[in-house]
């Protein structure tokens, strides 16, 4: 024991400074601004270009106050701008509350901001919400002296094909390029010119390229910036705002979604400090028109004569229950990995207790038996990593996983860790993408399936933190190494899927073998959950995985299939799924949309579009994110759970839970189950030596995904597919940058350009997973299978 | 007359070639260096600090003193940043100096380095002087060539590389923090200080900006010991400086003299005013500096002295102008070039300016109201001491006083153009005939400025002054400058499109 240590409370506390802000004392952290320290006691001091979240800048001066005395007795001659003025103990600082000096100061730069910006705010995206408009109420002078004529530009310029720049109304914040800059990395706006002609620009042709481009719309404090998507579409007034969460991914974003006339006009990033602070990606802010085209289902369908036509909720109901009763409990589930907690819960519930089989597993893509086993072992019962875990972190190794594509959020603060808190980010992958060159990371390069052999090789210890993606399943011993290694060292490991879904259907209980709250299917737990749920006896065996499920429909094994939100070309091999569907004696689809599911299912149930239901998604820290129902669908307003809480009833059996608060309510009764299973991986067999390339792959966040489709100024901004070569096998392929190559596996086949990465592993391929005409399931192949690449084209 | 000049820096000026290395190593050039060598780098230091010499770059900060704040624990390397990017209307000594004698400064920049630890130094010259740039490029190629810049110099042990850098044109890099964002490649803006340039200056590294007049005079001091130099001047304004002597005086150029000499000094070294004209009002250094008038003949023209008459003494540009002058026409001149060098940054200073050229160009055509003086001044309040650096203060400084001093003026700009008040042929140096003759003139008035005179250039063997042999282009180029430079100087009024902005889309 230390004599000179102190308790963490005292450290605390002689790290505040006492400052007084129009004669109130506030105590504020060393090195506060004193725009935030005001803040505190609630005096707000008008600002454009200070954002809490960016560095501070001090061009606006605004937010400019006096400072009769800085903390040594003699104060500055002239007015502060506070937003850059760190505050000292003993400081007197005085706001346009008390001070004539800083108020006439903040009513002339009101004034000088106004003379050139135009008073279009009755047909301006911003006006109603704008912080120009707000302030200059609040604390301009009220009336302008300029009567010359104001600059203009032409206008708008697409920055890109998301974001437009009306230039006339920018007041040169430069909150917008410092956030591409400073938060996400794509330094791809900039001031251009000077003087008075400053403006944001672009360089000559290249548009602004970045995932996090509709941040800039939101953090802008004119209408300058507006988006393809809302601009013209609503008054702010007229909005009517839900707070809910993103579906997109497992990042678990909060986010502000803006209704008008029962139709979505717009999300904006929610304030939520622990997840996504004020940011969201682009997928998650546009990508919400997927439910509005022609392919909507809106009642259920019933295939007769081979063809599906509408058919009423009781007929419908009867034929599935006709299906499902001559089934047995030879019935495959596939629910898929977007579905909120509530509805998860519902399809493990109907698994076990009204079909009475274990074959349930929301992994629709590819999957391995190691990876139900960590599943089952590390992530069923819950986890403790979380994002101010990946910010305190020394270190964090990433394996088989790209933030920037997969995660973005995660992305997004791995980066400010590095930017603030020099944290070291050490990817393993086949070459070092552009995603982790902006979080400065080390490449450890290895060909896919190579990991857990590089994992042996890393240094590890209590300060790092372990993040493996959902395609360490595609690696055999990848997910043993990683749990091995944060064993052996203490380090922290966190998985993260790609879908919002995913963690939540592992918690409700939707893999073959872990019950809803992480329970195993040992006798303990089994008997537990039978005596909370009521019933007699719960299926013992563990059930198929979904690629079991799919070789038993194709084989027969199976007699019927409920699938949720599944499409065939996200499993390993979509034509197998394809024709597993057809091939099955009977299939119940639930689905909001027609897909190649409903084409080749025997009964269609229309479910409720996320916007219009409430529930939970649970995110890749295992952290709850309430979605709440932003308008009503008077068209289609059964969830999924609802569907089969009527499909139970029609059985005879109850389900128990029907609508969204009571699933909920009874997950929560049933908690997690804390003994864990010791995960028993099988022996990692040895990769066979491939005879091609190695392929690498994993979807981009904006690709050909049924979520994204509508939003057609969003998939422009898409990143073109490639195939990615090394310069060597470049050099082999005798193929240049550019030029057309052909992929090839097993008789199939895709040409798309060739992009030379200098840091790619020899011998690996790169191909994105979903590359708008396909994905690498039509090509029958997972990560880490051996392909070939051929120069395509004429010579 | 008594001899009130002190000519160090420009001592050898009227010189044959003074340029050229070999001419500089005669005068005794590099043996401060040399001399400085054989001291410790404290020592320099010590010296610098002891001679009491200021930054000449305008603030007048104590250049020892600056130095001494690089703090030396910090691992990363040191750099020396010699600011010339002179570009302030009426400053006009360090691009001359440069032109003269680059060695000076290519000496007093080994010195310093070497005081501050720095083994690389820039030199950074504003983008439109071509000429000064190549010059200054070639002495440091003659400085390498004679083992005075690399490594091991003079046998010393010490290491100094030096790049000569041309900027891109812009007012706002003679910021010394918007000259460090130019210097690494990026858009001349300022930085937000703390941290200052002497903590995380140049990539983020210890760096030391100073003026190059300043740097030039340090081998002075070392030559002839810190008391020599502190024995010129005043108590708190030591040494001697260049007074940039333009407008209307019978001689303009650069006056070199110990600081406090009044301006009635200067003018009647300068050859008196205009001929049958008087003083009306002058700024003491430059445009950014508050204008004052003939009262203050005796001023003594040291910092102190300056700052207590209510202006500062700046880059010592004495911009002379006589009872033909309209302040108005002359404030709306400046008030122009700042909304022109605005780097945009900042609210006031790109707004404002803009602004205040508009409300000026009332008053010069006589269209001004009753009350639009007050607002003018209203709006000048909003934008001095607002503003991110000491741009927009320097801007609003000239009108503020011009308005102070000639109030009158100004209220006649309600109803008469400044142009009939005051004819603006009267207040030109030159008829606007006598502008080819003039041109020419202009041209051989350079040469022997530079030289001693056509009739010596027989005897010498060497490209008359001016044509460095090396450089035939340089002579296009001063003439170009000189049949450039006149025009302007002519009733030509100037008028930037105020709304053309629509064409840089």
């Amino acid at each position: 024991m230390s004599v000179d240590a102190k308790p963490a409370a005292a450290v605390e506390k002689s790290d505040l400074v006492s400052v007084f802000i129009d004669g109130t004392e506030v105590k504020v952290p060393k090195g506060t601004m004193a725009i935030r320290a005001a803040e505190l006691i609630g005096i707000a001091i008008p600002r454009f270009c200070d954002h809490p979240l960016l560095d501070p800048m001090g061009a606006c001066r605004q937010c400019l106050v006096e400072v009769p005395d800085a903390g040594n007795g003699r104060g500055f001659p002239k007015p502060q701008a506070s937003c850059t003025l760190e505050v000292a103990p003993g400081m007197k600082i005085d706001t346009q509350l008390t001070s004539p000096v800083a108020a006439k100061a903040q009513q002339g730069m009101i004034e000088l901001l106004l003379i050139n910006h135009p008073l279009d705010c009755p047909i301006c995206d911003k006006g109603g919400e704008c912080p120009l408009q707000n302030q200059a109420m609040a604390n301009g002078p009220g009336e302008s002296r300029y009567g010359g004529v104001k600059r203009t530009f032409p206008k708008p310029v697409s920055i890109s094909s998301q974001i437009l720049l009306d230039r006339e109304r920018c007041v040169l914040c430069a909150r917008c390029t410092r956030f591409s800059e400073q938060i996400a990395g794509d330094p791809f706006i900039a001031l251009v010119e000077r003087g008075a002609l400053q403006q944001v620009g672009i360089y000559e042709e290249h548009p602004y390229d970045s995932y996090f481009s509709g941040n800039v719309v939101q953090i802008c404090p004119v209408g300058a910036l507006t988006s393809a998507d809302y601009r013209f579409q609503s008054r702010p007034f007229d909005l009517v705002s839900t707070v809910t969460t993103c579906e997109h991914c497992a990042s678990g974003c909060q986010l502000r979604t803006d209704q008008r006339h029962f139709q979505v006009k717009r999300r904006l990033a929610g304030d939520l400090p622990e997840v996504n602070e004020e940011w969201n990606c682009d997928r998650g802010r546009f990508a919400f028109l997927y439910g509005r085209g022609d392919d909507r289902i809106t009642t259920p369908l019933v295939r007769e004569d081979g063809v599906l036509r509408a058919a009423s909720w009781p007929e419908a109901i009867d034929v599935a229950v006709a299906g499902l009763k001559a089934a047995g409990s030879a019935v495959g589930v596939l629910p898929g990995g977007r579905l909120t907690l509530e509805n998860a819960y519902g399809y493990a519930k109907f698994a076990r207790t009204v079909l009475g089989t274990n074959n349930i597993d929301h992994r629709s893509r590819p999957g391995s038996a190691e990876e139900l086993a960590f599943l089952a072992s590390e992530v069923a019962g819950g986890t403790s990593v979380s994002y101010a875990d990946l910010e305190a972190a020394k270190k964090v190794v990433l394996v088989c996983f790209e933030p920037e594509e997969e995660s973005p959020i995660v992305f997004l603060r791995l980066r400010k860790a590095m930017r603030k808190k020099g944290l070291k980010v050490v990817a393993l992958a086949p070459y070092l993408t552009n995603g982790n060159a902006k979080l400065s990371a080390e490449l450890v390069g290895v060909a896919p399936g190579g990991e857990a052999a590089a994992l042996a090789s890393l240094e590890t210890d209590a300060d790092t933190v372990i993040l493996v993606g959902e395609r360490a399943a595609t690696s055999p011993g990848t997910l043993a190494a990683c749990t091995g290694l944060a064993k052996a060292s203490g380090a922290k490991l966190a998985w993260i899927p790609r879908r919002a879904g995913e963690v939540g259907a592992i918690q409700a209980g939707c893999l073959p073998t872990v019950l809803p709250g992480g329970r195993t299917l040992d006798a303990g737990a089994r008997v537990d959950l039978q005596a909370a749920w009521g019933v007699g006896s719960l299926p013992e065996k563990p059930g198929l995985d979904a690629d079991g499920i799919i070789a038993g429909l194709a084989s027969g094994s199976l007699k019927a299939a409920i699938v949720g939100g599944v499409q065939p070309t996200d499993f390993a091999d979509a034509e197998a799924v394809r024709s597993a569907l057809e091939g099955a004696p009977f299939v119940i689809s639930l689905e909001t949309r027609v897909s190649e599911v409903t084409e080749r299912a025997d009964v269609v149930f229309p479910v409720v579009l996320v916007e219009s239901q409430a529930g939970t998604y649970v995110n890749w820290e295992g952290r709850r994110g309430r979605v709440n129902r932003v308008i009503r669908d008077n068209r289609v307003a059964m969830t999924d759970l609802r569907v089969l809480a009527a499909l139970a009833d029609a059985m005879g059996r109850d389900l128990g839970v029907r609508q969204t608060g009571q699933a909920l309510a009874e997950l929560d009764e049933l908690g997690a189950w804390t003994d864990r299973p010791t995960a028993k991986y099988p022996a990692a067999k040895a990769p066979a030596k491939a005879s091609g390339l190695v392929l690498a792959s994993w979807r981009q966040l904006i690709d050909g995904s049924a979520s994204n489709a509508g939003s057609d100024a969003l998939l422009a901004t898409a990143h073109a597919p490639v195939v990615r070569l090394s310069p060597a096998s470049a050099a082999k392929v005798e193929a240049a940058n550019g030029d057309p190559v052909v992929l090839s596996a097993g008789g199939k086949h895709v040409t798309l350009p060739l992009v030379i990465e200098p840091t790619m592993v020899d011998g690996v391929a790169w191909l994105p997973g979903n590359y708008f005409t396909g994905s690498i399931g039509e090509l029958a192949v997972s990560p880490g299978a051996s392909v070939t690449v051929t120069r395509g084209g004429v010579k | 007359m008594t001899d009130t000049l002190t000519p160090v820096l420009t001592a050898n000026w009227g010189d044959k070639a003074p340029w050229k290395i070999a001419e500089y190593e005669k005068q005794g050039g590099y043996d401060a260096l040399r001399k400085a060598l054989t001291m410790t780098q404290d020592e320099v230091m010590n010296a610098v600090k002891d001679s009491g010499l200021r930054g000449r770059g305008g603030a007048g900060f104590p250049t020892g003193m600056k130095w001494s704040f690089v703090p030396q624990s910090n691992p990363n390397p040191k750099y020396l940043v010699v600011n010339g990017d002179e570009s302030e209307p009426g400053t006009c000594k360090d691009i001359p100096l440069m032109m003269a004698t680059p060695h000076t400064l290519v000496e007093g920049v080994i010195i310093a380095s070497y005081a501050i630890r720095a083994h690389h130094a820039f030199i950074y010259i504003r983008g439109e002087v071509l000429h000064v740039h190549r010059r200054m490029q070639q002495a440091v190629r003659d400085a390498y060539a004679k083992g005075y810049l690399g490594k091991n110099i003079l046998g010393s042990g010490y290491d100094l590389d030096v790049v000569v850098h041309a900027g891109a044109g812009a007012y706002i890099c003679g910021e010394e923090t918007a000259l460090l964002d130019s210097l690494e490649g990026r858009r001349g803006q300022p930085r937000l200080r703390p941290p200052f340039p002497a903590v995380a200056g140049l990539y983020a590294s210890p760096t030391v900006v100073n003026n190059v007049e300043s740097i030039a005079s340090v081998p002075s001091i070392i030559a002839n010991g810190p008391a020599w130099f502190a024995s010129m001047g005043t108590e708190k304004s030591k040494g001697y400086g260049i007074y940039s002597l333009s407008g209307h005086v019978t001689n303009p150029g650069q006056y070199e003299a110990p600081l406090g000499i009044t301006l009635r000094e200067l003018i009647k070294l300068a050859g008196g005013m205009r001929n049958g004209h008087e003083l009306k009002f002058f700024t003491p250094g430059g445009s950014s500096t508050q204008i004052l008038t003939k009262e203050h003949l005796d001023l003594p023209l040291d910092f102190d002295s300056v700052a207590a008459a209510g202006s500062l003494l700046g880059t010592r540009a004495l911009q002379i102008f006589d009872e033909t002058t309209s302040v108005v026409r002359t404030t709306l001149r400046w008030i122009e070039f700042y909304k022109h060098e605005s780097c945009g940054k900042c609210t006031p200073c790109r707004e404002g300016n803009w602004w205040l050229v508009q409300m000026l160009k009332k008053f010069e055509a006589g269209h001004a109201s009753e009350g639009d003086l007050d607002k003018m001044l209203d709006v000048a309040s909003n934008i001095g001491g607002r503003s991110f650096c000491a741009l927009a203060d320097g801007a609003v400084a000239c009108l503020q006083s011009a308005v102070k001093e000639f109030r009158s003026e100004f209220e006649a700009g309600t109803h008469t153009p400044a142009w009939e008040l005051f004819p603006y042929e009267k207040s030109a140096l030159f008829a606007a005939s006598e502008r080819t003759a003039v041109a020419a003139s202009h041209t051989s008035l350079s040469t022997s400025e530079a030289g001693e005179g056509a009739e010596e250039d027989a005897k010498v063997t060497a490209p008359p002054p001016l044509l460095n042999a090396r450089d035939a282009d340089e002579v296009v180029v001063a003439e170009a400058e000189a049949a450039g430079d006149i025009p302007t100087q002519l009733n030509e009024v100037f008028e930037p499109k105020t709304n053309d902005e629509g064409g840089r889309a």
